[in-house]
């Protein structure tokens, strides 16, 4: 059996590109490829933040869980987006619960070995930190939206 | 221009604070543009600039879709199916159809927002091969307060349409996106540099709306947004809807959007 480089895959996602092409090539490394079917918990809220995703395929609802409401769907995101950036901050532990909403393709970066090339590599740590700031940034202005409830009666 | 009598022909219900009246004018179908609005008088309470949200090709059934907020509109909610009630109109600067033709049609839209900009889905379907794509981005409060939910599905399943959705806040049982709309532009498929895109929603929805696009390529002079100011007489002679230097009665609801990126957003305005 052979086993196929992850590279080229990566290399198409939207959170590689424009990349040094040694860079993705590092990143492969750290990275497989996975399914989710529809349904499937991806990671659970307090549990270890050992990787991130970048979706290829499907959607995913990021969700909450409160005694009184249940599971409340925060966020849906899919194709073409990265989801988790608890690996980055300490205590690394996911902050919220991921849900497959379809059957989801993504690829999961292993966040050990990503910090190991980080800390050898810190270029290469600040390019992947300010690809997430910019999806930390992007999911918090959505977040600020969504609670301002502009369609709401008071708006 | 004194309102005109019209008999409610049908009230539907589509959520907990909107409904769809279908009006027959007494006399005379009026024609008009998508985007165009009328000001309906309901007699012993008032009246509001409410937008047209049926068929442009179909005039003599003229439909409205109403959120009721406050004294005028909650009035009307009260209408029944026999009720008269005043139509002055039509008035107002319509959706750019024309200049779109031979274009993508990207419709972005948030709560009522969608029904002043029905007409323009309605017009593009039945001209279809003058257009390009057809798009329409759709954000609502919760899947309950969506609007023409069976059309919207409908226009879904059209192989000819790009529809997506999405709502603020859900339970488990949704399966659609929740988020706000403008999560929905990134991956909407258009072709930026020969689009026309038109926004209607509330203000700030509208704000980050732009700016979205604007980070897809669409030059500000290729957008549209419809500023639904306080109307009052709707003929420019009250002032009440000035806006900058433009009487929004007349000038718009519906502006090109280079044109006010000056004003918009400022709180003085
Ligand atoms: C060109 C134009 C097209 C419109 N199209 C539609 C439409 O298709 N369907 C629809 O439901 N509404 C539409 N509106 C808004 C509608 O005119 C108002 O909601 C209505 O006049 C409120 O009157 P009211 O007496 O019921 O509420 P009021 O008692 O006057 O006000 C109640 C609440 O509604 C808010 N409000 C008042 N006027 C507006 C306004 N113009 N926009 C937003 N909030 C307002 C007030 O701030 C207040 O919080 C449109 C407005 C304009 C200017």
């Amino acid at each position: 059996m052979t086993v196929q480089s992850l590279e080229p895959i990566l290399a198409e996602h939207p959170f590689c590109e424009g990349l040094d092409p040694q860079d993705v090539r590092v990143l492969s490394g750290c990275a497989s490829n996975l399914v989710f079917r529809p349904g499937e918990m991806i990671c659970r809220e307090g549990e270890h933040a050992d990787r991130f995703y970048l979706i290829r395929e499907g959607r995913i609802a990021i969700e909450v869980y409160t005694p009184e409401r249940g599971q409340v769907m925060i966020q849906t995101a899919g194709a073409g987006e990265m989801v988790g950036w608890s690996w980055l901050v300490p205590p690394h532990r996911w902050r919220f619960d991921v849900r497959a909403l379809d059957t989801t393709r993504a690829l999961a970066l292993d966040a050990e070995c990503l910090r190991g090339k980080c800390e050898i590599d810190p270029r290469l740590g600040y390019e992947l930190l300010k690809r997430t700031a910019a999806v930390f940034a992007e999911r918090l202005l959505a977040t600020r939206l969504q609670l301002l409830d502009v369609y709401g009666d008071n708006s | 221009m004194l309102p005109v009598p019209h008999r409610i022909e049908r009230v539907r219900r589509e959520t907990r604070d909107t409904f769809t009246l279908e009006l027959a004018p007494v006399s005379g179908a009026a024609i008009f543009s998508p985007g165009q609005f009328n000001m309906l008088y309901v007699f012993g309470a008032g009246e509001s600039a409410i937008s047209i949200s049926g068929h442009p090709g179909r005039p003599e059934k003229l439909v409205h879709t109403v959120r009721a907020v406050g004294v005028v509109t909650r009035a009307m909610r009260k209408l029944k199916r026999g009720d008269s009630i005043g139509v002055r109109g039509p008035f107002g600067a319509p959706w750019p159809v024309d200049l779109s033709e031979g274009r993508d049609v990207v419709l972005v839209t948030g709560g009522i927002g969608l029904a002043p900009l029905r007409p323009v889905i309605y017009h593009v379907l039945a001209n279809r091969n003058k257009y390009g794509k057809l798009v329409l981005l759709y954000g609502a409060r919760t899947p309950a307060d969506r609007l023409y939910t069976r059309e919207f599905e409908r226009w879904r399943r059209r192989p000819d349409t790009y529809i997506d959705s999405t709502v603020d806040a859900a339970g488990r049982d949704w399966t659609g996106n929740v988020g706000v709309v403008t999560r929905l532009i990134p991956r909407a498929d258009f072709d930026a540099a020969n689009a026309i895109v038109m926004i209607c929603g509330p203000e700030i929805m509208m704000r980050y709306t732009v700016a979205e696009m604007q980070k897809r390529g669409v030059s500000l002079d290729r957008i549209f947004v419809s500023m639904e100011r306080n109307m009052k007489c709707a003929v420019v002679a009250c002032g009440h809807c000035q806006y900058g230097p433009h009487f929004l009665c007349s000038d718009g609801p519906v502006l090109r959007f280079d044109r006010i990126a000056g004003l918009f957003g400022k709180r003085e305005i």
